[in-house]
């Protein structure tokens, strides 16, 4: 990239992710929405996603889960302005307007998409040997092929869990999968009876 | 007489957080020059209160390292050091020679003069964090450059602090160089087993109860910085591994409970530190405080420009980048403590006096140069959003 143009952002409303972002694609009904996802060190991730409308928005999630929403400054595009607060409570009564209902509807669009996929609901019951313990030890993937694609805690939705994430007691895993690797993993996850 | 000494001197410290708070600045230099005034040859001094507020300081330090390394996860030390080591270098070759110069000019000896290098090279990740997001800056695009500079200066602390101890002790080059290897080794291995095997140092130190969580956390960081000071590293290295290796699903917990506690413990340790310097010492020194301040100013806002470039950013985001990164203030005091602590009573004056300065120029810049920058730099023609088919 040669520096001096001033980089990508300073003639477009919208820029092209440079290479050490990571480009999301969201998929949802027919249509492919880029997210561009930025890490910050010690805040949280900043999302960027340009509408359809030609709007560049700018969403930060901080670590303790309070949230800025932000859309960028004509002259200067790398300046956030309008800056939405949201504390973490909003955050939350916010995604639940916006997310909780799309996840599930998702994840069955995708189901009827792709033949003999099946997306199941399995509820970590007390009493699981997984309880406490991190996801990547169930070998849900190895043992069962299926992949855990969201974890539901409460109101909170962990989606594309990593291995490290601790499951509780209560925990509602997503799983997709064949319909037999599903059975397997809700026999997996309830543990030797 | 030593309850109530301690006691107005947090409500004195409460009143300047307040009006700090109101200026927008940062608490530090307000706590340093009322500690100037209460230490030796100060208005009034400070005597039953003062054995305390000493080794209160300690622990002070010992906790500001421990949430700086509860702070930043593994992962995004990796992702800074990819991203931008190259800025974390320009980072290191523009900001440390000025103190060093400056140090050896101003006669102290060489490592006197490499924890000058030291004061002038970190930024205050605590005042520039809070700065960002005061200015609502958070979402801008230089941010992620500013931030990966104040994490390599992070991760760059826990090798120099070794590295610093050991030539104060009057080690040789073997001894500096052993000390080194020690900490990148202790630095790589916590790093590595983090990413690991952090979950199980988690499950040992997470209970539902707050104040177990306290207790283990603080009891462990306490037994991993005494013993790193026991082997001639540096208690704050030892601090900051510990934080660490915490993972990042009870880092948060762990922060929210320790924040409170941190802050007693880190104000007390300014003040200290305040206490130790004697104000008819800063004055002369004034002059070189001065041309070291604009001097590293000046290189500070070149590390951001340099960085926030790498990011493509333009011109007015480069300039707030740099100036987001000039202020100095709590490693700063940090390293100026060791070398006090050392002997070399002559870098205490030269610290409080540029801290003072940049703590409170470094904000104020920072936020002066937003209507300046757009102002001058900003193009005239409006960039008309172009919409565009997503599919």
């Amino acid at each position: 990239m040669s520096a001096d143009c001033g980089g990508p952002t300073s003639r477009r409303g919208f820029r092209e992710p440079l290479p050490h972002e990571r480009t999301r694609q969201t998929i949802c009904h027919d249509d492919a929405v880029d997210l561009v996802e930025t890490l910050l060190p010690g805040v949280g991730i900043r999302y960027e996603l340009t509408t359809r409308a030609g709007l560049l928005l700018g969403i930060v999630v901080q670590r303790a889960g309070a949230v800025q929403v932000v859309v960028y400054d004509q002259h200067d595009p790398d300046r956030a302005r309008g800056v939405f607060h949201l504390e973490p409570e909003e955050a939350e009564a916010v995604a639940e307007i916006l997310g909780a209902p799309r996840l599930t509807q998702r994840f069955a669009d995708l189901s009827r998409e792709v033949p003999g996929l099946r997306s199941a609901r399995i509820a970590l019951r007390a009493g699981s040997p997984f309880d406490g313990r991190p996801l990547g030890e169930t070998r849900a993937r190895t043992l069962t092929g299926c992949s855990i694609v969201a974890v539901v805690r409460d109101a909170d939705i962990i989606t594309s869990p990593e291995p490290p994430e601790v499951l509780h007691a209560g925990d509602v895993l997503v799983a997709i999968g064949s319909q037999q690797g599903l059975e397997q993993l809700d026999t997996l996850l309830s543990g030797p009876s | 007489m030593f309850l109530v000494e301690l006691g107005l001197l947090f409500l004195g410290l409460s009143l300047l957080g307040l009006l700090s708070r109101r200026l927008g600045l940062s608490p530090i230099p307000f706590i340093l020059v009322a500690a100037l005034a209460l230490g030796e040859g100060g208005a009034v001094p400070l005597s039953t209160a003062a054995p305390f507020v000493e080794s209160a300081a300690e622990i002070g330090v010992v906790l500001l390292l421990l949430t700086l390394g509860l702070e930043f996860s593994a992962t995004e030390l990796f992702a800074s050091l990819r991203r931008h080591g190259p800025s974390g270098l320009v980072d290191l070759a523009l900001n440390a020679p000025p103190g060093f110069i400056a140090g050896l000019i101003i006669g102290l000896p060489w490592p006197g003069a490499m924890a000058l290098a030291g004061i002038t090279w970190i930024s205050s990740s605590g005042i520039v964090a809070r700065l960002l997001s005061d200015l609502g800056r958070l979402a801008n695009r230089e941010t992620p450059a500013v931030l990966s500079v104040l994490v390599l200066e992070d991760i760059a602390m826990a090798l120099f602090l070794p590295l610093l101890v050991v030539a104060l002790a009057g080690g040789g080059p073997a001894q500096a160089v052993t000390g080194v290897a020690l900490a990148l080794g202790a630095v790589l291995l916590v790093l590595v087993s983090a990413h690991r095997h952090g979950h199980r140092l988690g499950r040992l130190l997470a209970h539902p109860d707050d104040e177990q969580v306290l207790l283990r956390l603080f009891g462990l960081t306490l037994l991993v910085a005494g013993l790193a000071q026991a082997v001639g590293a540096s208690a704050a290295v030892g601090a900051f591994l510990v934080g660490i290796a915490v993972p990042a699903s009870l880092a948060d917990r762990a922060r929210a409970i320790l924040g409170p506690l941190r802050d007693l413990f880190a104000a007390t340790f300014f003040v200290s530190f305040g206490l130790a310097t004697d104000p008819s010492a800063v004055l002369p020194v004034l002059p070189v405080v001065l041309v070291l301040a604009l001097v590293t100013t000046v290189t500070k806002i070149g590390t951001g420009w340099f960085a926030a470039r790498r990011d493509g950013v333009a011109t007015p985001g480069r300039l707030r980048a740099g100036t987001a990164l000039v202020a100095r203030g709590e490693f700063s005091i940090i390293i100026a403590g060791l070398a006090v602590a050392a002997g070399l009573g002559e870098v205490g004056p030269v610290a409080t006096g540029y801290v003072l300065v940049l703590a409170v120029v470094g904000p104020v810049l920072a936020r002066f140069v937003e209507p300046i920058s757009s102002r001058l730099l900003a193009p005239r023609t409006r960039a008309s959003p172009t919409p565009r088919s997503v599919c």
